[in-house]
């Protein structure tokens, strides 16, 4: 096989593994926003703000792998807890336009915080995955991408077990359906919106793990969130597996279009060519592949 | 007549009036005076407080323009803007290659800057045909990373990272490159723009945003013309925050992409929620708000670089971080903003000391 085959695999590979975060994330936003209505702009620093945690318990407090993740969500749920309750609960019922403010105020409370506390300088996490590359024909895997898409992958399968079988998962899905059935079927649907909070900072946060023993942390790191919104208005704004194939698509996208047009458009075009995309989709199809059609009546 | 207690309309006249009473006209004409006067006293209280007032006042009419631009879109038509940020960098960088590669005069360049705007604007607009204001706001934060993309790429047209530098625009050969010359443009465009604001929302168009706002189905219903109003809300306050572009550039001389970013954005926003959505005089408070916060930070800012001398590298966090939870306290606590406030507080005193 020629060279231009080769380097075709390799950037497909590589954003297939980074899509599979998008997707994971994207999961994320696509619960809070099935479950409460909430358009949440902090999705990015939940995710960051995992990674800063599995950091510090990692090298800060030398804790093993295990012990680290395991506390990551800990105080990953628990951070998402008083948030539900603090802020989002209050605003129930409140325009939309007051709610997306809210979130985008979080954020920047929450990156001011990470400043604050861990300072702006690139931190790089030590070693969880071997860092050996593995060779498929002429492709060469670092084996974090490989694990980053296996652990992305047993997540959402997991989590689409989870809807599908356990009673919470179903409790969910009703309240996703209908808030009026949900709670007259004995549903708290107040609990919901806290519980889909909670697996939205847990999956985003082992996102930012991922992602973060790929490249390192720093405060820019949490715009890798803002990818999440050409991968859910792709997919639909309320469908779960088009939030994950809306993020597979995007990782891809963005690989190509980092490896082909680099040269042509200048550096940033990897970081551009998502948000493109997203504009295109925005104006020809509105509701993503899956997204539920609103059709209003009076 | 002389035994009625409040304000009582006879007219239709006199209830569509801005200023309503004899009282409120008083203020206005004190307001105006102290707004001519302001420039010729600035250096004195200027050296009291230890900084450039003449420089912040301004800022903070800069940032008036684009604050009522943004809030004809987000406080009135209810349509949530995350590129405005970038909508003001067009406008900067039009007027910019406009009065420097095409040798326009800057009163050609000014309101044509605000046409480019609204160009752009409008058209990451589009999506509002068919979506809700979440969606939009999706779409305008794609338009804010796009078109800083371009500012910093393109750079046979925009500098790229280098950024451009600008010419001081000239009044009949009177070059406006002092702070003193360049408040009375900026001023003069303050109170035309306010007073556009104000007009356009107690007309048929204005009137045809906030049924849109309050309810488009309805509004749809009554025969508004939904898409139509919605482009045109986009447009016109593309235009006005444009507008604060251009003048922005040709205050400061040098532009660059790194100053209209998401963040600057997010400050608009944040601006018109803690002046108050869908007020002329919220957009003011907020303006005012937004400039001086920086400045009271500095206090703080000072201590805490003495008690810790890493903190210069979080200062400007802090600052974000404090804007953003201003935003949420609001959001949460007085929705309706400072001007609500200001009026509670009249209605208090309108009454005292019965004050139920």
């Amino acid at each position: 096989m020629s060279d231009g085959i080769w380097f075709f695999l390799q950037l497909l590979v590589q954003g297939l593994a980074v899509g599979s975060v998008y997707s994971l994330v994207a999961l994320g936003f696509v619960l809070i926003y099935k479950a409460s209505g909430v358009i949440n702009f902090a999705q990015g620093e939940l995710l960051m703000l995992g990674a800063y945690a599995c950091l510090a318990f990692l090298v800060q407090a030398h804790l093993p792998l295990w012990a680290a993740v395991g506390l990551t969500i800990v105080t990953m749920t628990l951070v998402a807890l008083v948030l539900e309750r603090l802020v989002l609960r209050p605003l129930i019922g409140e325009p939309v336009i007051s709610i997306i403010m809210a979130t985008i105020g979080l954020a920047a409370v929450f990156k001011a915080a990470t400043a604050a506390a861990w300072g702006t300088q690139l931190l790089s996490f030590p070693a969880i995955f071997p860092d050996q590359p593995v060779h498929l024909g002429q492709v060469i895997i670092s084996q974090v991408y490989i694990w980053t898409f296996c652990t992305a992958m047993l997540l959402m399968i997991a989590f689409a077990l989870f809807f599908k079988f356990t009673r919470l998962g179903i409790a969910m899905r009703a309240t996703a359906n209908s808030h009026q059935v949900a709670l007259s079927m004995g549903i708290s649907v107040k609990s919901i919106f806290a519980l889909s909070w909670c697996i939205s900072a847990v999956v985003s946060a082992i996102g930012g793990v991922l992602i973060g023993s790929i490249n390192g942390v720093n405060i820019t790191f949490s715009d890798f969130g803002l990818k999440v919104f050409p991968a859910v208005i792709l997919g639909g704004l309320d469908s779960i597996p088009g939030a994950v194939i809306g993020g597979l698509v995007v990782g891809i996208l963005e690989n190509l279009s980092g490896g082909y047009l680099s040269r042509t458009f200048g550096g940033g075009v990897k970081e551009v060519a998502p948000f493109v995309f997203l504009v295109l989709i925005l104006m020809i199809k509105p509701y993503g592949l899956f997204g539920t059609k609103e059709i209003e009546r009076v | 007549m002389s035994s009625k207690c409040g304000v009582f309309h006879q007219s239709y006249q006199s209830e569509m009036a801005i200023f309503q009473t004899w009282f409120a006209r008083g203020w206005m004409v004190l307001l105006f005076a102290w707004l001519l006067v302001f420039p010729f006293v600035a250096k004195p209280i200027g050296k009291a407080l230890g900084t450039n007032v003449l420089y912040l006042a301004n800022l903070i009419g800069i940032y008036i323009i684009g604050a009522q631009g943004l809030n004809l879109l987000t406080g009135y038509t209810g349509q949530i803007s995350l590129g405005h940020g970038a909508f003001m960098g067009v406008g900067a960088y039009a007027s910019a290659i406009l009065t420097m590669k095409l040798g326009l005069p800057f009163w050609v360049a000014l309101p044509l800057s605000g046409l480019v705007a609204a160009v752009v604007g409008m058209f990451f607009g589009i999506p509002s045909l068919r979506l809700k204001g979440l969606y939009l706001a999706i779409a305008t934060m794609a338009a804010q990373f796009i078109i800083q993309y371009v500012m910093r790429n393109a750079t046979w047209l925009t500098g790229g990272s280098d950024g451009m530098s600008v010419r001081a625009p000239s009044f009949f050969g009177l070059a406006l490159n002092t702070d003193r010359r360049y408040y009375f443009l900026v001023y003069a465009l303050v109170i035309l723009a306010t007073l556009f604001t104000k007009n356009l929302t107690r007309s048929r168009t204005g009137r045809a945003f906030v049924a849109i706002r309050d309810r488009y189905l309805s509004a749809e219903v009554m025969g508004v013309n939904v898409w139509g109003y919605r482009i045109l809300s986009f447009g016109v306050s593309s235009f006005m925050v444009g507008v604060a572009g251009s003048l922005w550039a040709h205050y400061v001389l040098v532009i660059s992409d790194e100053h209209f970013t998401i963040g600057l954005s997010v400050q608009y926003l944040a601006s018109i929620i803690i002046g108050g959505l869908g007020s002329v005089t919220g957009a003011i408070y907020g303006a005012i708000f937004m400039t001086l916060l920086p400045e009271l930070l500095r206090i703080p800012e000072k201590a805490l670089s003495q008690v810790w001398e890493n903190a210069f590298t979080i200062v400007s966090s802090l600052r974000e971080g404090t804007f953003g939870l201003l935003v949420v306290l609001f959001i949460i606590f007085e929705p309706d903003g400072l001007a609500h406030r200001w009026n509670k507080i009249k209605a208090y005193w309108k009454l005292w000391p019965f004050s139920y």
